[in-house]
């Protein structure tokens, strides 16, 4: 992570100087001038993006851990249930899935147009163009998602007391359910979160705060909306497509 | 480096291969392949999470150091998936195990 630059060149400090006091000094006494987002404990901009991006990764990675429970309890019950699960997916609409599925990945485009507006400099209102750009299509997933579950209440599909199954596996059929309300749940819970930090980027950019030299939130917050896509590039087929041969209807 | 900047037509061209990714799951879960649906349904998505990963969120051009943490994700993914199912895949196979 180091450039090659000791701490010494960059901040010549008390031993070859007095200290100093004010900003002004010090920034006579710095040998270059830094961006006023630059963190005085990193190096330069480049490191300072390579660590938020790095730790950015981290997080990635319990969330992956995170959803990767629900892919556990998913594989371990279809491995039990393969019949009922068949037949509980052939009720999802495989075309609201798949619009869903279209309406993410554009705006996985739109964002990473996003983000290459800021590392481009571009105008803070193209930047904002492209991040709102990406909230409506986020919106419009949780518009089908809002849909799709009132049509589950209204054909009494929710897990509980209330749930009812005319098919062969009432059981795994449940469990399919249950689910399948649990993974989308948790997956529109993050699209919803990821909204909310779209919206606090956007008013940054729309202030101005992203050029070529720093655009890390735009860079960090984007890594955030397309790990959230590829959750349902997995969600998609495992839920919505394994029952088109089960036969029953659709 | 984090900071690459890819081109626009890079980013059509990978937005093009998801959707064209999408249409195939969809039509392969069309046709009955038995399990092998599921083989051609998890290698498509696997495919799709890759253009991503690497393009979209940038990994391709980012330090090594980045390719190990995402990696070590799907890492510990498999051996939660390997070790839980080789328990409950082989419950029963010694007499009197299985409860």
């Amino acid at each position: 992570m180091s450039n090659g630059h000791t701490r010494a060149e960059h901040f010549p400090g008390p031993l070859h100087h007095p200290p100093l006091t004010s900003g002004e000094a010090r920034k006579h006494h710095v040998p270059h001038e830094h961006h006023p987002k630059l963190q005085h404990h990193f190096d330069s901009m480049d490191q300072q993006l390579e660590a938020s991006t790095l730790g950015m990764w981290v997080f990635l990675v319990t969330e992956i851990m995170f959803f990767g429970g629900l892919f556990m309890a998913y594989l371990l019950y279809r491995w039990a249930n393969p019949t009922a699960f068949q037949e509980a997916s052939a009720h999802l609409s495989k075309g609201w899935g798949a619009i869903n599925t279209v309406v993410l990945i554009v705006s996985s485009l739109t964002m990473a147009m996003a983000v290459r507006s800021a590392q481009t400099s571009a105008k803070p209102k193209t930047q904002v163009m492209w991040l709102v750009l990406t909230m409506v299509f986020g919106a419009a997933f949780l518009g089908v998602k809002y849909v799709e579950y009132g049509q589950k209440f209204h054909d009494n599909l929710v897990p509980g007391p209330h749930f009812v199954w005319t098919g062969q596996y009432p059981a795994g059929a449940e469990i399919f359910y249950s689910l399948y309300f649990c993974m989308t749940g948790l997956h529109a819970i993050h699209m919803i979160i990821g909204l909310g930090i779209m919206t606090v980027i956007a008013i940054m950019a729309w202030r101005g705060s992203f050029d070529a030299r720093y655009y890390t939130p735009v860079e960090v917050g984007g890594l955030y909306w397309h790990f959230v896509d590829i959750v349902w590039i997995f969600l998609f087929p495992l839920l919505y497509l394994i029952g088109a041969h089960y036969g029953a209807g659709h | 480096m984090s900071g690459h900047i890819a081109s626009t037509n890079l980013y059509y061209a990978v937005f093009t291969a998801l959707l064209v990714g999408t249409g195939l799951t969809y039509a392969a879960a069309l046709v009955d392949f038995g399990f092998f649906n599921n083989v051609v349904m998890l290698a498509i998505a696997f495919t799709k999470m890759m253009l991503v990963m690497l393009f979209f969120m940038g990994v391709r051009w980012n330090s090594r150091l980045t390719w190990v943490v995402a990696g070590s994700g799907f890492f510990f993914l498999l051996i939660m998936f390997a070790i839980t199912m080789s328990d409950y895949m082989t419950r029963g196979w010694v007499p009197g195990t299985l409860k």
